[in-house]
């Protein structure tokens, strides 16, 4: 019976030929990640055991939910991981100033290439599958026990294929095609599956833009995404890691629980309204609708390519008096790339907040904390109650031009009314 | 494993963020995240809560991120045993690492409701009311009960690498 990529990479990884949906395997890890919030408990669960790590070379710790220190206790979390990857000589540690955002820095530094198997205590690692990996998010006493053994038990997922058909319609981007996704199958639509990403329209997703719609499977409820790593994919790596990459592609007779269809060229930018990613409207609906704070930045959405359309429609203008607006390159190589482009001025004559490299307010926790009864209109990937602050504060998430447009309004706001056309594509 | 305790009951995809809001993440210590547990979905839940209480939840039961915080403030709070229709897959993990029973039982998720007492036994998969009636719940794979019945992930871990 054929098998899917998916199936393929974990099977590569148990030292089989073939694995079926629904066994146990046990799995060996590529790269084992951790951040700020997660890896202090794995550094007391992992300490429990007395053991040395599995490998100094295949653990990532990556300060970024609270980096720079926000307060005390937050600085003593660092000072944690810190002291941990000091002790055991952690290759992949990033200190303030190098580090960004994981899922940004880990494909930027080449810590992740086509094929490979990396777990991570974040329930974003699922961005990976934008190079063709496969990549998951568990909890901190799973990642404890992959740095003892380099392993990891899985349940092979079933997959889920989606087929994107046509040209995505002007102002259409990767982030509108996963947010209809999860509108049209729910937030556990694809609970425990691995979604598939494939169909004509694939090529004109760029590799970022992968990654942005890998990084929300976990809003589907799925285990992983994955995009087939074609030559764009490859290259992309290969500038950024010698290691060898191991292609996979899915067999024509792979077998699917589900395919969903996407006529992208029918498609119109989305946003996700408060509470949950699955509801979402079409951004016209929402037309007239106030917002106190738009937010640029992410893991979702804080990459070179979101900072240049987003700077494409904020140009020349300044954001609404009544909107904040706070951009957050995702990592220093962004941030730096962006200050080349000019992009960076723009978005400070625009009186944006231009802030260091990490999570910022996306999880409630530091850099524009909601207040009670706010409305955020955001880049990121979840919209839970309380997430970017106040119990009482609404987020909707949305593309980068959508949230850059809707700055410059001071209410929900289509790209066109602000900027027109969108660039032409190379 | 068998625990008896009144129901608290919520509805589908509570989500970590409820459970434990990211702006307390500056700790990983139990009983200070118990102390906020749920308190955005119910305020007075972290006062309400006594020891061996259980906690009915609908579908997608834990969806959200990957914080292991999550299952340590409901452990932390005393509930017993978390019963919902289905739960996201890293909070599913998460529980049986650190040692937080759970169970999928649609049809008990159904007829429950807040405030009933009810018995659950982990091994057979039963969730039984004072009044009589019996629900099944999904069995867990061979491979899980081993961490369960090892105490959680590290007690695992440790066994098979011989540690003592």
């Amino acid at each position: 019976m054929g098998m899917t990529v998916t199936e393929k990479i974990l099977a590569a990884h148990c030292g089989r030929k073939a694995v079926e949906p629904g066994e146990f395997i046990m799995a060996g890890v590529d790269l084992a990640m951790g951040n700020d919030i997660t890896a202090p408990i794995s550094i007391e669960e992992f300490g429990k055991l007395g053991v040395p790590v599995w490998d100094r070379e295949r653990i990532a710790l990556i300060p970024d939910h609270y980096q720079p220190a926000k307060d005390i206790r937050s600085a003593n979390l660092l000072k944690q991981m810190r002291d941990f990857a000091r002790k055991h000589k952690i290759k992949h540690w990033y200190e303030v100033g190098d580090a960004g955002v994981e899922h940004t820095l880990l494909p930027q530094k080449g810590m992740v290439i086509p094929g490979d198997l990396v777990i991570g205590a974040d329930s974003h690692t699922c961005t990976y599958g934008g190079l063709g990996a496969f990549s998951t998010g568990v909890g901190s006493t799973d990642l404890a026990a992959v740095w003892a053994t380099g392993e990891i038990w899985l349940k092979v997922p079933e997959s889920m294929k989606f087929v994107y058909t046509g040209k995505p319609a002007p102002w259409v981007s990767a982030k509108d095609i996963i947010l209809e996704v999860i509108g049209r199958i729910g937030v556990e639509g694809a609970l425990y599956m691995a979604m598939e990403h494939t169909g004509e329209a694939v090529k004109h997703i760029s590799v970022e833009g992968r990654l942005t719609v890998c990084n929300m499977a976990i809003e589907a409820g799925a285990k992983s995404g994955i995009f087939e790593a074609d030559s764009v994919a490859q290259a992309y790596s290969r500038a950024r890691s010698g290691r060898e990459q191991s292609v996979h592609r899915s067999d024509p007779d792979a077998k699917y629980a589900k395919t969903v269809e996407v006529d992208t060229a029918k498609m119109e930018p989305v946003v996700a309204c408060h509470p949950l990613p699955s509801n979402t409207k079409k951004v016209g609906e929402l037309a007239g609708m106030r917002v106190d704070q738009v937010f640029i930045g992410s893991c979702t959405n804080g990459r070179i390519e979101d900072l240049r359309i987003a700077a494409y429609i904020m140009k020349g203008k300044h954001v609404h008096p009544d909107c904040r607006t706070v951009v957050i390159p995702a990592t220093p190589e962004v941030f730096r790339q962006a200050m080349k482009e000019g992009l960076i001025d723009v978005f400070m004559d625009a009186g944006c907040s231009v802030q260091s490299s990490n999570c910022g307010p996306c999880l409630g926790g530091h850099m524009g904390v909601l207040a009670d009864g706010e409305k955020c209109v955001s880049t990121s990937n979840r919209n839970f109650t309380g997430r970017m602050g106040s119990p009482k504060s609404e987020a909707y998430l949305a593309s980068p031009s959508v949230a850059a447009a809707t700055a410059v309004k001071g209410t929900v706001a289509h790209p066109r009314e602000v900027a027109g056309e969108p660039p032409e594509v190379k | 494993m068998a625990f008896e305790g009144r129901i608290h009951k919520f509805g589908d995809n509570i989500n970590t963020d409820l459970i434990i809001p990211a702006r307390y993440l500056i700790t990983t210590d139990p009983a200070e995240l118990a102390a906020h547990c749920m308190e955005d979905e119910d305020p007075d839940f972290p006062k309400k809560v006594k020891k061996g209480d259980i906690i009915v939840g609908g579908n997608n039961f834990g969806c959200g991120s990957s914080r292991e915080h999550a299952p340590i403030a409901i452990k932390a709070a005393g509930v017993s045993v978390v019963i919902a229709g289905s739960f996201a897959r890293i909070f599913l993990r998460n529980s049986i690492n650190i040692g937080l029973p759970i169970m999928e039982s649609p049809e008990a998720v159904g007829a429950l409701k807040a405030g009933d007492s009810v018995k659950v036994d982990l091994e057979k998969g039963t969730v039984e009311t004072t009044g009589g009636k019996k629900f099944s719940a999904r069995p867990f794979p061979p491979f899980m009960l081993e961490i369960i019945k090892a105490g959680g992930l590290m007690n695992y871990v440790r066994m098979k690498k011989g540690v003592k």
